[in-house]
């Protein structure tokens, strides 16, 4: 199960200057494009899933907000808050308080 | 799947194998990425290869394409002349440095607070260690000529915010640190171009300091005559001014200042909870640490959920600012639980912390970590 230690060497070298010499090796540099893959999961349904799904899946994907532990009502309100003050998510008024109730009511919350 | 030793979940996660230019991942987020490190890769070596380097990134307006020929970097504000850099004049323009050092979340570890906190749920793998490859800073700096009165540098990258007239992320350092030589901008890491979701083509290295600082995709360079007061230097990333970034839950009015300097980490890599190990034989433990903001002095281990202490020996130094591989053997004299702990005291005498710091966000833990193992 454990394997044996490989890097021992040199114990306790000079004081290293911060850089290490640098022979030139050449290197070039290549254009890059990639694909990033979405997520298309939703808020599971329960009352409120609707408003959640409208006002936080623009920015990030769902995981963001289904991975977090089990935070108190006024601790979801202040994150809701954030997302609106801070960066800038258009989220109605009115919707505030049923996007916290749901989130408030998440499995792994208090 | 895999599950995290997440007090009180939600603890199961994917492994994606999804994203370009990694490899096998824990997915924290889809969209923008958040991408830990699986824990085994540590236990392979002090440099974390970059298709497993871990990922975070604030907003999903991540270009997906760029090009070699069109890129530029500018830099601009309070300076003598505006310059507009190529990658041709990065690579050939300016004498070339090399730097290991550790590229580590400001809440890497964050899933261990107690109580949680919100944001990344994060266990111990957001973080790696890389040779960087690029140019001094200060060099470039001095291309443009910075002026008298400059107060601050502010770096941001190609990735935009979503939202109209959200904070795009931006973050700045002191003149005198990004002058100080040792700041760099890495075109390379691990002698390879970074991956697209590490920053090509271009990242700030900023030795001993939080990779909150080490902006990615970097393009913009603006030189301040006034503190940056910018959200994300302003607001978020803000500690509390106090021993280890530490307060009580709930305190309130504390003064907070912009988080900075690492602080000293160490872990078992070749050991996991619950692992049986074998009585009264010397076993071989092994592991990494690194100092923070300098180098490890020394790396110490214990069987006693910390009564006593022994030294382990120290692997190769590869630069003060990277990761040091530490082992020892450890033999346990009989049947039963034990509490593994190990602690790393950097260069500059600070020592790990046997009690966990906390603070709202998350940010800075280093408490010793314990692993219990069963002798048998
Ligand atoms: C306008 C964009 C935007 C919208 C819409 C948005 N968020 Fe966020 N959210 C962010 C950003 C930016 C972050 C910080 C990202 C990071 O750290 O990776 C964030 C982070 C979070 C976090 C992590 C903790 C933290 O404070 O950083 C939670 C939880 C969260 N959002 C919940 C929500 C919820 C719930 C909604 C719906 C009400 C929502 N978000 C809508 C932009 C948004």
């Amino acid at each position: 199960m454990l394997r044996t230690f490989i890097a021992v060497g040199v114990l306790l070298g000079a004081a290293l200057a911060p850089f290490a010499a640098c022979a030139a090796a050449p290197l070039e540099l290549k254009s890059v494009t990639v694909d990033l893959p979405d997520s298309d999961r939703t808020f599971p349904p329960g009352p409120g899933s609707d408003a959640v799904n409208n006002n936080c899946l623009a920015c990030h994907s769902a995981g963001m907000v289904l991975n977090q532990p089990a935070l108190s009502k006024a601790a979801w309100s202040a994150e809701v808050n954030k997302m609106i003050t801070a960066y800038k998510a258009p989220v109605a008024p009115e919707d505030v308080g049923t996007i916290v109730e749901y989130l408030t009511s998440l499995p792994s919350a208090k | 799947m895999i599950d995290l030793p997440l007090p009180g979940g939600p603890d199961a996660r994917s492994i994606t194998t999804q994203f370009p230019q990694k490899g096998s991942m824990i997915l924290q987020r889809t969209r923008p990425p958040l991408l830990e490190t699986p824990w085994d890769v540590f236990d392979t070596g002090v440099f974390t290869p970059n298709n497993q380097f871990y990922v975070r990134w604030h907003w999903a307006g991540i270009p997906t394409s760029v090009d070699i020929d069109t890129f530029r970097l500018t830099v601009h504000g309070h300076v003598q002349r505006t310059v507009s850099l190529t990658l041709k004049d990065m690579l050939d323009g300016f004498s070339r440095v090399e730097l290991a050092a550790v590229n580590q979340c400001s809440g890497n570890s964050r899933g261990f607070f107690a109580p949680r906190v919100p944001g990344a749920q994060w266990v111990n793998g957001a973080m790696g260690n890389a040779l960087w490859t690029g140019v001094r800073l200060k060099d470039v700096l001095d291309r443009a000529g910075v002026k008298a009165g400059a107060v601050q540098v502010r770096f941001s990258g190609l990735d935009e915010a979503v939202v109209p007239d959200a904070p795009r992320l931006m973050k700045s350092l002191d003149v005198d640190h990004a002058r100080d030589g040792e700041v760099m901008i890495a075109y390379a890491m691990n002698g390879e171009q970074l991956p697209l979701l590490n920053g090509f083509p271009l990242r700030l290295v900023v030795p001993g300091w939080y990779s909150t600082y080490w902006v990615k995709m970097l393009n913009d360079i603006e030189i301040l005559d006034q503190p940056d007061t910018n959200y994300w230097m302003k607001t978020a990333y803000t500690i509390p001014d106090t021993p280890h970034a530490s307060i009580r839950p709930g305190d309130t009015g504390v003064k907070m200042v912009p988080i900075n300097r690492m602080v000293p980490r160490s872990f078992l890599t070749n050991v996991s909870p619950g692992n049986t190990v074998p009585v009264g034989a010397p076993t071989p433990v092994r592991g990494i640490a690194f100092g923070g903001d300098c180098g490890v002095a020394k790396v110490d281990i214990s069987s006693d959920a910390g009564k006593s202490w022994n030294p382990t020996q120290l692997g190769k130094d590869e630069g003060k600012y990277g990761f040091r591989q530490w082992e020892t053997r450890i033999t346990l004299p009989s049947a039963g639980r034990y509490t593994l702990m190990v602690r790393c005291t950097n260069t500059n005498g600070e020592a790990q912390p046997d009690t966990p710091n906390w603070n709202p966000a998350g940010f800075m833990r280093n408490v010793i970590e314990s692993v219990d193992v069963i002798a048998a």
